[in-house]
């Protein structure tokens, strides 16, 4: 059955993504969505280097050090002659004849050498003259070590030129980005796996771990079936798929699934200080993603990831997404999308690096900070729509630089969204200030007042549920909850080996035995074991780690025998 | 023929079997997140890429030779009118030439592993075990080839391995062990054979298993996985899925 959109295209495979905005020009650098991520995800051994979510200074150059330099890293996506997309590291069979000694894989130190303290020696260092000292010691080798280098070295462009003058980016811009003092600009940008719609790592699996959630999107390696080949690390040309050196499996950003699956938002998104994350679901057309990836001039990726996005104001594309299978709690939360408006409706978020050829899902809404900030040294009134507009193209620093991150160079685009930016903050000081509404600006950018003031409300104001529209029917109903049994070690019955509760030792150590599942059905008992008002689990057996001394929990004490002699056994009745 | 050459020729490789089929089985069911090769690359590659391929193509080559020399009947080769002379020389100077790669590629392997501290400190026991056991393997299978070469070039007529190991191998498989085929082979292939069936025991409890998944399946598929958080329930879509993006 062939279903047409509003424009009377026909409309293929619809497909629902779970996507995500970051505000640049609220991004304070505080890192605490790297932070509170690495406690999450990653605070395990094998992964000391790995960060899930980091948090860049631009211009800079980024984590692992000069990753955006695909000439010499390969990752993504080349469109060969015929318009074909092959994964620029090579094909299927160039992969599996480097696939004993992959040469285009990071070594750890272009990410950094973790470290430790030797903590110890503040305790037991003889007496002596001297301070005893904790010196720095290699989680890798275990050998003393000097730092040299981290996630964040450069941050807020410390060490200067040198440093930053090795951003691939600025390199290719040349002489036009400066690091002098007082010619420098900069700005934050947290990074997250992109979750493509057309990701190279998952090509580059040869195992078929890495895969493409169908529901939502979200892209996840099987710990089951990742054998430790190494190729998805050369894959994505962002550098977010990592390999974790104690396990030899990838592991990568999961956009925290176990949560996104209940409605709750990502941990880096819940916990983002500057609230400037969004997250919503976009609906696609999966049969225009190979066409979209493969244009043939570059600067033409953007509008077309924007044209593979379906619009769910429209009849047709409802209709084709219910033929699909999508739930209708998903489409209307399509509908509601911050994601999808600030994208697609509005046009101020771009998406990172589309060069790539993966049409990457996280957007970004370019800083328009730098820009006011230059206005104002000179002097100008840094909020006049007039100066504001003017001085974004006359600035084209760091505009330039901007579309190289964001529009593979096309400046327009980039342009075209600072000016929005540039109208809703003029438009919006006129509003606070009660001077008489000007609707030229609005008019100036293509928009009207009324769309300024939503676009206003959306990045200014807006609250947790506006910004964090997540649907949770993935199988698991309303009617679901609180009755699924909690579920526990699979080794955890009654004679079993399991030592008992969740997350038991596996009986031959650490790294056997199979993952422990991260479910809706886990975290739902969870949630009722923790905020319950009567004890859970069994009768038989009380977990006293979790008891909250609330009542008398069945089975605390063995039964009473009706002449009074405690029952020799439990359970007896 | 001795009590020695039933147990060893006769019952030993059922036994072996027996640990590596079911050793496999085990380990794929209950330990597939260890199945990995847990790769070293990430600590230091430059010594990695050359040894590493150096070892796995001279191995595949080394793997080939066996399968040829071991599966196909003398009489075949010489039906399709294969000299035994010019299929002597061509398996003597591959396995030469292949033997020597595998050797040297593992002898680097070991010894960036000793030296490269973050490589020595990821290596377990059972690696040390594993390693000891393969470079015997190796050591010992090129010995043969060594020994049969210098029969020849001093004129002298080397074992052929094709009327005794050869015959023994095929015999196991239709559970008739020729016993004596085997008995009738010299000291070096005996104990390149008994070292061969120490690692297939191994081989099933060390990292080694990775050789069983090799991703041949990646010439086959399309690029992008697509896959369903439940795969029971989200085949609802009534249009089938086509391979590539759609």
């Amino acid at each position: 059955m062939e279903i047409r959109d509003g424009a009377g295209r026909p409309i293929g495979r619809v497909m629902a993504q779970v996507a995500m905005v970051m505000n640049l020009d609220k991004c304070i650098g505080c890192h605490t969505c790297s932070v509170t991520c690495k406690q999450a995800w990653t605070n395990r051994s094998g992964v000391e280097y790995v960060w899930f979510n980091n948090v860049e200074t631009r211009p800079g150059q980024g984590y692992p050090r000069q990753y955006e330099d695909q000439e010499r890293w390969r990752g993504g996506w080349r469109r060969t002659g015929s318009g074909r997309l092959v994964p620029r590291a090579g094909g299927r069979l160039h992969k599996l004849a480097t696939i004993f000694a992959n040469p285009l894989m990071p070594s750890i130190q272009d990410y950094y050498e973790p470290w430790t303290y030797d903590y110890e020696n503040l305790i037991v260092a003889p007496l002596g003259d001297d301070m005893p000292v904790a010196r720095p010691r290699s989680l890798i080798s275990g050998e003393p070590m000097n730092i040299e280098w981290s996630a964040n070295w450069d941050d807020n462009l410390g060490g200067g030129p040198e440093v930053a003058g090795g951003d691939p980016l600025a390199r290719r811009l040349g002489e036009k980005v400066r690091f002098s003092f007082e010619e420098s600009f900069m700005f934050y940008l947290p990074r997250i796996c992109e979750h493509c719609l057309n990701p190279s790592c998952v090509a580059s699996c040869p195992s078929g771990a890495l895969y493409k959630r169908s529901e939502d999107g979200i892209v996840l390696v099987d710990q089951d079936r990742c054998r430790g080949w190494r190729m998805c690390v050369t894959g994505c040309p962002y550098k977010k798929v990592y390999f974790n050196h104690k396990t030899g499996k990838a592991e990568k950003c999961t956009l925290c699934y176990p949560r996104v699956e209940v409605g709750l938002p990502t941990v880096c998104s819940e916990t983002c200080v500057g609230r400037l994350r969004y997250l919503g679901v976009v609906l696609y057309d999966a049969e225009r993603v190979g066409q979209a990836a493969a244009v043939a001039d570059e600067r033409d990726l953007y509008p077309a990831q924007l044209d593979v996005m379906l619009d769910p104001e429209d009849e047709g594309v409802r209709a084709a997404a219910r033929r699909d299978g999508i739930a209708e709690r998903w489409v209307e939360s399509a509908r509601r999308s911050p994601v999808y408006t600030l994208a697609a409706r509005y046009r101020v978020a771009l998406p990172l690096h589309p060069e790539y050829r993966t049409l990457p899902m996280v957007w970004y809404v370019p800083p328009l900070s730098p820009v006011v900030d230059a206005l104002v040294e000179t002097g100008h009134d840094g909020e006049a729509a007039g100066n504001l507009f003017g001085a974004i193209e006359a600035l084209r620093i760091p505009v330039e630089y901007l579309a190289e991150l964001f529009t593979a160079g096309d400046v327009e685009p980039v342009v075209g969204a600072l000016r929005r930016l540039a109208a809703m903050r003029s438009h919006m000081r006129r509003v606070n200030l009660g001077e008489p509404v000007d609707e030229g600006i609005a008019e100036a950018v293509g928009m009207r007042t009324a769309e300024i003031e939503a676009m206003y409300r959306l990045l200014a104001v807006a609250k947790y549920d506006e910004r964090y529209v997540i649907p949770t029917a993935y199988g698991v109903d309303e009617a679901d909850r609180g009755v699924i049994e909690e579920v526990g070690c699979s080794l955890d019955f009654e004679g079993g080996p399991g030592t008992g509760g969740m997350g038991g030792a596996a009986p031959w150590g650490e790294a056997s035995g199979r993952a422990r599942p991260a479910t809706v059905e886990n975290f739902h008992a969870l949630r009722v074991r923790q905020s319950g008002e009567k004890p859970s689990g069994s009768a038989k057996r009380v977990n006293l780690l979790n008891w909250d001394g609330r009542g008398r929990p069945e089975g605390l004490f063995p039964k009473k025998r009706k002449d009074g002699a405690e029952a020799a056994e439990e359970g007896t009745e | 023929m001795t009590w020695l050459d039933y147990a060893l020729w006769g019952v030993l490789p059922y036994l072996v079997l027996l640990v590596l089929v079911g050793g496999t089985v085990w380990r794929y069911r209950y330990d597939r997140f260890g199945w990995t090769t847990r790769s070293s690359q990430l600590y230091e590659s430059r010594l990695l890429r050359i040894a590493s391929p150096m070892f796995h193509f001279g191995l595949l080559v080394v793997i080939v030779g066996h399968v040829i020399g071991l599966l196909i009947p003398k009489s075949w080769t010489e039906a399709v009118g294969i000299p035994e002379s010019a299929y002597h020389l061509t398996a003597l100077s591959l396995g030469i030439v292949a033997g020597v790669c595998t050797l040297g590629g593992i002898a680097l392997l070991i010894w960036r592993r000793r030296t490269t501290g973050p490589v020595f400190s990821a290596t377990t026991v059972n690696d040390k075990i594993m390693y000891l056991v393969l470079t015997m393997a190796i050591v010992a299978g090129l010995a043969t080839t060594l020994l049969s070469a210098g029969a020849d070039l001093t004129g002298g007529h080397g074992h052929d391995y094709r009327e005794t190991v050869s015959v023994w191998f095929r015999s196991i498989w239709i559970l008739q062990p020729d016993v004596a085929a085997m008995a009738a082979s010299t000291f070096a292939f005996k104990l390149h054979v008994v070292i061969g069936l120490a690692l297939f025991t191994l081989l099933p409890f060390t990292r080694l298993v990775h050789a069983f998944t090799a991703p041949v399946g990646y010439l086959f598929r399309p690029y992008v996985v697509y896959r369903a958080r439940d795969p029971r329930s989200t085949t609802r879509t009534s249009r089938p899925i086509r391979r590539g993006w759609g």
